[in-house]
């Protein structure tokens, strides 16, 4: 009999969170660390079980409930990956909560074990309606986080927030009821097979497009994020772009490209196309804020567009750079909003301006900084670096074009994140009060230490990540091999030149070899 | 053994930089120099050993990287004879980089970080040459680029250090970004990312056709073009070189290391190591010619009418690139790699030598504050004396005897002209003017400095140190340290102003300083005279490691005794035009300047390079920025699509009261109708 991993992973959080709902507030930050550490050493259980090259859906439960719904777990390699990223950013969340959260804290922390249960379940939900429960209710925690604990203009950056992902959401649970009934079946391991006929295809596709470029986010409709990223505390910033975001990238894997391979080849001019628009013009906005977290917030979505041009273009790079950039931006952009968050606990400002010379009172700070920096920018032999590069390889194969126009991000991404960089930590220390602030405590090396070090693990060696997820993606890369696009770049073959360009004739006068 | 040779330095950066301030200056000192001496120990025997010739290359497996589809590669470190040459260029200049730097630096609080990003930066730059992959190599690539951003904005204090650093990494993106798409080409054409099986595998490519952004090209000219853009970006060629005369804001040794010696010349190493996939594409090749030969001439220029001593120095390193560059076009990769080995002593010989004027003259750097110094620091003179001879090539080809610069430089001139096609000719009229423009402002620089007579009391520098006390430093506050690049507006005085020596002593540097100036020296004389035999002539020494192409080195010296000569007369013609111009007659320079209005503030002003990039590119870059946000986001996106429908709703809201009559019969009526609505809708 095996042990039902997964539930116990969904169980944990959730006992600890109706627990934190009537403790104290000490008490329930130790309840609330304590359960996601269980978690983090029941995902690391999880990730050495996992049989790499094994079936594809490991630990899988399964119990019929009423009407042909299911309570059905299972991950594959990629599910893996992204639980893994969730239960390892959440004791880090906690820690991040740790002293700046003095209002309602038991209530704080139920919100944080309740969104925690949720991202597990959507990433291990094997049932359609299973997950769009997990997928929506997420919703809820988020929008209190924010709207509760948030920062002044918590209640506009709510509203948008619900707004947006909730018009998406909708159009989806149609769809699903559609295919549910079309092919009398919610088990998501058996609709990726299911062939929907090509003409409905176009309408799901537009359908869960709608949700997922939502929570993506992609331009045009990625406006919600800056503000949420803005208003959320530090902690709800970090799940936000770490885990969060992941959903959209996460769908278009689970759902689009296997469900819909007809209408994701019809489509991939549209996603080629936003994700062309966003990686310049949100990298552009960035350069521009005056607001750390709204820099930041922007700079996750052009990374984003890279996520998506690397999914669509249909080929093992493609999809696993897409995977790579989804794991080392959720890593990256989690461990900058959290140094955001250690400077922001010091001089409650998210105003670039008021900062300067932090490497002058704060050099380790500065340091670690600079790593999620460089990490940020894609520089190799750090996380994004492998992701991004894979991407963009894989996305060459099928047009030149969007390569060269998704590449300029390395550039523009190095001018935003540099003068950001300069802005902060360079320069001569202008303000009294920020060249008063100590340098990280225990704590903060606690929170960005294990980070530090899986961005540089992920990037010298991301053969660990990677593993995993071969086999599901060479899956997905043969079910969509038949609607593979033409490439614009192909080779065509010519006779070779005879001699090397800067072939010179051997002289006549004698050999002179002998010189 | 080549494990260690790599991996010591970064070792010794981690201690370092780890212990920082925990640990006495001298600790982090000791570690990373005693590690970069070891290696250098271990690199010499390596590169003597290939200097006989036959020895096989070997890889040497560290650890897997990427597998994913079929594009796989692995950490692993290659040696084959180009390394070895790369290997003992970075590791002896930088262990005697980190030993000046024990006395140059003495006085800065940070050291330590200062030495491991010195460490981190040769260990970066190795992890470039021995790259068996692209993707290693851009991996060296992209690290020697955060170390020179680091130690560019070393003292980043300075707004205009830290605005030099980011500009040197943005630049240099943009060049990557070529390096990248080539990378991506290059795996979409052969499948692998290994260097030795594209090389293989390019000649038969040679006449492959590929499309690229819409058009049908050249296979094999898009792929080194791309890659070639990467190589602009790193060598400072023309068009990507507004960084490098801003990179001399970092400390003088990282000026002599990383923009003289080793990073810049990693795009010549780039071109050289592809050299036989370059062989396979005319078109690309003729654009690295014509782009060596411009840049060659162009930063030439510039360079004459330069008054920091720094960036006259550091526009004559671009110009040396271009030499490299233009040689590798003609397919001259032996030369191209001889001037490499070559320069890398000389320029950081002058490099170190400016350092230590500068630490003399008590930061000053500005060449119309000097004067009279040869007798004050007469090892320092010396030192740069050699390298000028160096430099401008001085030797003479019937006696077989000259200094370093006159071996490979002459080579590369000879060769272009050898080549006999158009862009040869072109690159060779433009070397041999170069050559002329060299010695020129070498001389220039040399009179400037130490002949003449003392012009130093004006100089801020020199009056704070008279005032304060020539053995009270100024260090305390790091941002006055060095100081490059005055205002042109600035009232400075023109280089025959008399000034005295205001009262101050200008003082020899400590012997840390000058051990390095000297084994240099060494270097700078006859490093030419004794490896010229292996590099230029001997495809055994370069074993298949670079394209050698034996019959154009045959026709190299078959040309013709003027050709020979032309740049030994130029050579002599710059020495007399500076002797006339800076010795002679020291009003020529302002009336020179002042007849050539126009063309001198054309050169002066860098040829208007960084205004142009302005207003071309970070102009509306922030303003584009700004409109997307503003009229973008805020303005359309939000106004239309969350706040739009906030306010439909509310408007819809207060419309809603009309339907709530209140009356059973007009509810009835609606939901017949949604009913009939719905109804029809799922059945048709």
């Amino acid at each position: 009999m095996e042990l039902p991993i997964l539930s116990i992973m969904l169980a944990v959080p959730l006992v600890a969170a109706i627990a934190c709902l009537f403790l104290p507030g000490s008490t329930a930050r130790m309840v609330a660390l304590a359960a996601t550490l269980i978690d983090l050493a029941l995902g690391i259980m999880l990730w050495l079980n996992f049989d790499i090259g094994g079936a594809q859906w490991q630990f899988t439960e399964r119990a019929a409930l009423f009407a042909g719904f299911q309570y059905a777990l299972g991950i594959d390699g990629i599910a893996l990956l992204l639980i893994m990223l969730s239960v390892f950013l959440m004791p880090i969340c906690i820690l991040a909560s740790w002293d700046s959260i003095t209002r309602r804290v038991g209530e704080y922390m139920a919100a944080f074990l309740l969104m925690e249960v949720l991202m597990i379940g959507v990433f291990a939900a094997q049932d359609l309606f299973l997950f769009y429960i997990f997928f929506e209710a997420g919703l809820i925690p988020m929008y209190l986080i924010i709207g509760v604990w948030g920062g002044d203009n918590r209640i506009y950056a709510s509203y948008k927030f619900f707004l947006y992902t909730l018009l998406g959401s909708v159009l989806m649970l149609i769809a699903m009821l559609w295919m549910a009934n079309a092919a009398g079946t919610t088990d998501i391991p058996t609709l990726m097979q299911y062939d929907f006929p090509a003409g409905a295809q176009i309408w799901l596709w537009l359908a869960f497009f709608a949700s997922f470029a939502v929570k993506m986010p992609m331009w045009p409709v990625h406006t919600w994020l800056p503000d949420a990223h803005v208003q959320a505390p530090t902690a709800g910033s970090v799940i936000l772009a770490g885990v969060l975001l992941k959903l959209g990238g996460y769908g278009f894997i689970r759902f689009s490209l296997p469900m819909f391979p007809d209408a994701s080849a019809e489509l991939a001019w549209l996603v080629f196309a936003l994700s062309m628009i966003a990686v310049i013009y949100t990298s552009l906005v960035a350069l521009v804020q005056a607001d750390m977290k709204k820099l930041i917030a922007y700079s996750s979505v052009a990374h984003m567009a890279i996520v998506t041009v690397g999914l669509f273009a249909f080929n093992a790079q493609g999809l696993e750079g897409a995977m790579m950039v989804m794991l080392g931006h959720g890593l990256v952009s989690g461990a900058l909003f959290l140094c955001v968050g250690v400077i922001y606990d010091r001089l409650h400002t998210r105003e670039i301006a008021r900062y300067g010379g932090l490497s002058i009172n704060m050099p380790r700070y500065a340091l670690l900084f600079l790593l999620f920096t460089m990490a940020s920018i894609g520089l190799p032999g750090t996380s994004n670096f492998v992701g991004e590069f894979l991407a963009l390889a894989g996305i060459y194969e099928v047009s030149t074009f969007v390569t060269l126009v998704c590449t300029t991000g390395i550039i523009l991404g190095a001018a935003y994140m540099l003068f950001l960089y300069r802005r902060v930590a360079f320069g001569e220390q202008r303000n009294a009060d920020a060249a008063r602030m100590p340098d990280l405590n225990l704590r903060e090396w606690a929170m960005l230490g294990p980070l530090a070090a899986a961005v540089l693990w992920m990037g010298i060696y991301p053969e660990s990540f990677l593993a995993p997820m071969r086999g599901d993606i060479a899956m997905l890369e043969a079910r969509l091999a038949p609607v593979a696009p033409q490439y614009d770049s192909a080779l065509t073959a010519g006779t070779p030149r005879e001699h090397a360009a800067n072939y010179v004739a051997a002289e006549e006068h004698g050999p002179e070899g002998a010189h | 053994m080549i494990k260690t040779i790599v991996f010591l330095p970064l070792l010794a950066a981690i201690i370092a930089g780890f212990a920082n301030k925990s640990a006495p200056a001298v600790f982090a000192k000791a570690v990373t120099t005693g590690a970069l001496f070891v290696s250098c120990a271990l690199s010499w025997p390596i590169f003597l050993a290939y200097l006989g010739g036959g020895v096989p290359a070997t890889v040497e497996p560290v650890l897997m990287w990427v597998r994913s589809g079929d594009l796989a590669f692995d950490w692993a470190l290659r040696v084959d004879t180009l390394t070895a040459v790369m290997l003992v260029v970075v590791t002896t200049v930088s262990a005697l980089v980190h030993l000046y730097s024990w006395d140059y630096m003495d006085e800065d609080p940070d050291q330590p970080r200062f030495f491991a990003y010195l460490s981190l930066f040769t260990f970066a730059m190795l992890m470039l040459v021995t790259a068996d992959n692209l993707v290693q190599m851009f991996f060296g690539w992209e690290g020697v680029g955060l170390a020179s951003y680091l130690l560019i904005g070393f003292w980043f204090r300075k707004p205009s250090a830290s605005a030099a650093a980011i500009k040197a990494f943005v630049v240099n993106r943009v060049g990557d970004l070529g390096f990248m798409l080539g990378i991506f080409g290059t795996f979409w054409v052969f499948g692998t990312v290994s260097i030795p099986e594209i090389l293989a595998a390019a000649p038969a490519m040679s006449g492959a056709s590929i499309g690229f952004l819409g058009l049908r090209v050249q296979t094999m000219d898009v792929l080194c073009i791309l890659l070639f853009i990467g190589a602009m970006g790193k060598s400072a060629q023309l068009g990507l070189h507004t960084w490098l005369p801003d990179a001399m804001e970092g400390p003088t040794p990282v000026s002599a290391l990383i923009h003289a010696a080793t990073m810049v010349t990693a795009g010549v190493f780039m071109v050289c190591r592809l050299s036989p996939m370059f062989e396979t594409a005319p078109v690309a090749l003729g654009l690295v010619t014509f782009i060596g030969a411009a840049t060659c001439i162009f930063a030439a220029t510039v360079g004459t009418t330069q008054w920091d001593i720094k960036r006259v120095i550091a526009y004559s390193t671009c110009s040396q690139l271009g030499y490299m560059f233009f040689a590798a076009g003609v397919g001259a990769y032996g030369a191209a790699m001889f001037h490499l080995f070559t320069h890398a002593f000389f320029k950081a010989l002058l490099f170190l030598g400016a350092g230590s004027v500068i630490h003399a003259m008590h930061h000053e750097q500005d060449m119309r504050y000097y004067g009279a110094l040869r007798k004050e620091i007469p090892f320092t003179f010396f030192g740069m004396l050699a390298g000028t001879l160096a430099i401008t090539g001085v030797g003479v080809y019937h006696l077989g005897v000259g200094f370093a610069g006159f071996w490979s430089k002459d080579a590369i001139i000879e060769v272009a002209f050898a080549r006999g096609t158009e862009l040869g000719m072109f690159a060779f009229w433009m070397g041999v003017f170069a050559a002329l423009l060299t010695s020129f402002y070498s001389w220039r620089l040399m009179f400037l400095t130490f002949w003449g007579r003392p012009r130093w009391a004006d100089s801020e520098h020199i009056r704070h140190a008279v005032h304060v006390g020539h053995e009270e430093p100024e260090h305390h506050n790091p941002a006055i340290q060095e100081d490059s690049g005055h205002d042109v507006a600035h009232s400075v005085p023109s280089p025959n102003y008399e000034a005295g020596t205001g009262g101050y002593h200008p003082h020899e540097s400590p012997i840390t300083m000058l051990v390095p100036l000297g084994v240099l020296s060494l270097g700078a004389i006859a490093a030419g005279q004794v490896f010229a035999p292996a590099f230029l002539d001997s495809a055994a020494f370069w074993n298949g490691s670079i394209f050698y192409n034996e019959p154009l080195i045959h026709a190299m010296h078959a040309t013709p005794y003027l050709v020979k000569y032309a740049a030994a007369i130029v050579m002599l013609f710059g020495l007399f035009v500076a002797w006339l111009a800076y010795i002679k007659d020291t009003t020529l320079p302002g009336k020179g300047a002042e007849q050539l209005g126009p063309v001198y503030r054309f050169f002066y002003n860098k040829w208007y390079f960084d205004e142009l990039y302005h207003y071309l590119f970070i102009v509306p870059a922030f303003w584009l920025g700004r409109i997307f946000w503003k009229f973008g986001d805020v303005g359309t996106i939000d106004r239309f699509g969350p706040n739009g429908i906030a306010w439909v709703v509310e408007k819809g809201s207060v419309g809603a009261h009309r339907f709530q009559t209140g009356y059973l019969y007009s509810y009835a009526l609606v939901m017949l109708l949604g009913l009939v609505a719905a109804i029809t809708w799922v059945l048709f």
